[in-house]
């Protein structure tokens, strides 16, 4: 029998690939066309490599990452990897998530994405879905809610974000060589991101 | 001698620009190509720079020429995942033809981890055509 989080883990893969074509048809509005492939492979072979019946929480987050990290093959790959391995640290020796656990595994998250692609907010990047989804998320806490209706209010920020992306120009990654003319069009990196919360939501909703 | 590791995301280009380093600097054994995934597809893999970090170190250290975007992304993860193994390391800001050459041409004459690095990027300002 499979671990919850090994079926979460699972869900949001299948999620990624599923919208294979969508995020590569996404990056070659703006990018070089393989955020899609780049993405499922990468989720591919984290389904594969991470056990099962791993009930430690860090551990099999800090597998995803490493995964991520090598199979990926474009900057999603140290983005997103980063940010899986800074939350493991948050999650290491847990077998169960709270709300308040969730928050910190986001807020190292995007301390982790920061750090390696060197971004802020507004600068067309998964952070403009992220960090307003982990300001919703929090606020919702702190206010009481339940962790789903936390989780659904971050999501509604995270969609809000990628509508976001599409108001503003890049000026990190390969889409900055377009500049202005990357406005209209709403960054992958960002999407991808919110359908990994959305899965986590529907996961949680259950 | 410092060792270097070259980063691209294409196996062929790291590979390539190994040879040619090779051909410039060739009692340098510690140069160690990178490049693409596993299977030799485009893309970076930080793991695969962080073995080929260690495979180059002799003690001495370690210059990491990158190309450019995930390059360089991978290449700083993998400096980092090397946090704890006492590895002097550091990805040089510099050309990646030129940088590596002049690194490799710095290092075989047996200069230290400084000179090295900085001989990569003191070639950021060279003008190609004089």
């Amino acid at each position: 029998m499979s671990t919850r989080i090994y079926d979460c883990l699972k869900a949001i893969s299948e999620k990624i690939i599923d919208n294979k074509d969508f995020l590569t048809d996404l990056d070659r509005e703006i990018g070089d066309a393989d955020h899609g492939v780049n993405m499922a492979r990468g989720f591919q072979a984290v389904i594969e490599k991470v056990p099962s019946d791993q009930t430690d929480i860090g551990a099999v987050l800090k597998t995803t990452g490493m995964t991520l990290l090598s199979t990926v093959g474009g900057a999603s790959g140290p983005l997103y990897g980063t940010a899986y391995m800074e939350a493991a640290k948050v999650f290491a020796g847990k077998s169960e998530v709270t709300g308040e656990d969730f928050k910190s595994g986001l807020e190292a998250a995007i301390a982790g994405i920061q750090k390696r692609g060197k971004a802020v907010k507004g600068e067309k990047t998964m952070l403009d879905a992220l960090m307003p989804a982990t300001d919703a998320f929090s606020e919702k806490l702190a206010g009481g809610a339940s962790f789903a209706d936390a989780l659904d209010a971050a999501c509604t920020a995270a969609n809000e974000g990628v509508e976001y992306t599409k108001t503003i120009a890049a000026t990190k990654g390969r889409a900055s060589y377009l500049g202005e003319r990357s406005i209209g069009h709403q960054d992958p990196g960002a999407t991808s991101l919110t359908m990994t919360l959305e899965t986590i939501r529907d996961f949680v909703k259950g | 001698m410092v060792g270097l590791v070259i980063v691209s995301h294409s196996w062929k280009i790291a590979e390539g620009l190994k040879d040619l380093t090779t051909e410039i600097a060739p009692t340098h054994n510690g140069i160690i190509a990178a490049g693409g995934l596993e299977d030799k597809s485009i893309g970076t893999d930080a793991i695969r720079i962080s073995e080929a970090i260690k495979q180059a170190n002799d003690g001495d250290g370690v210059v990491v020429l990158a190309d450019l975007g995930s390059g360089v992304m991978s290449s700083e993860t993998a400096i980092e995942l090397l946090e704890d193994e006492g590895i002097r390391v550091q990805l040089a800001d510099a050309p990646f033809v030129e940088g590596t050459i002049a690194a490799a041409v710095t290092a075989m004459v047996g200069s230290d981890f400084d000179a090295v690095l900085k001989a990569a990027e003191d070639t950021r300002g060279v003008n190609k055509i004089n």
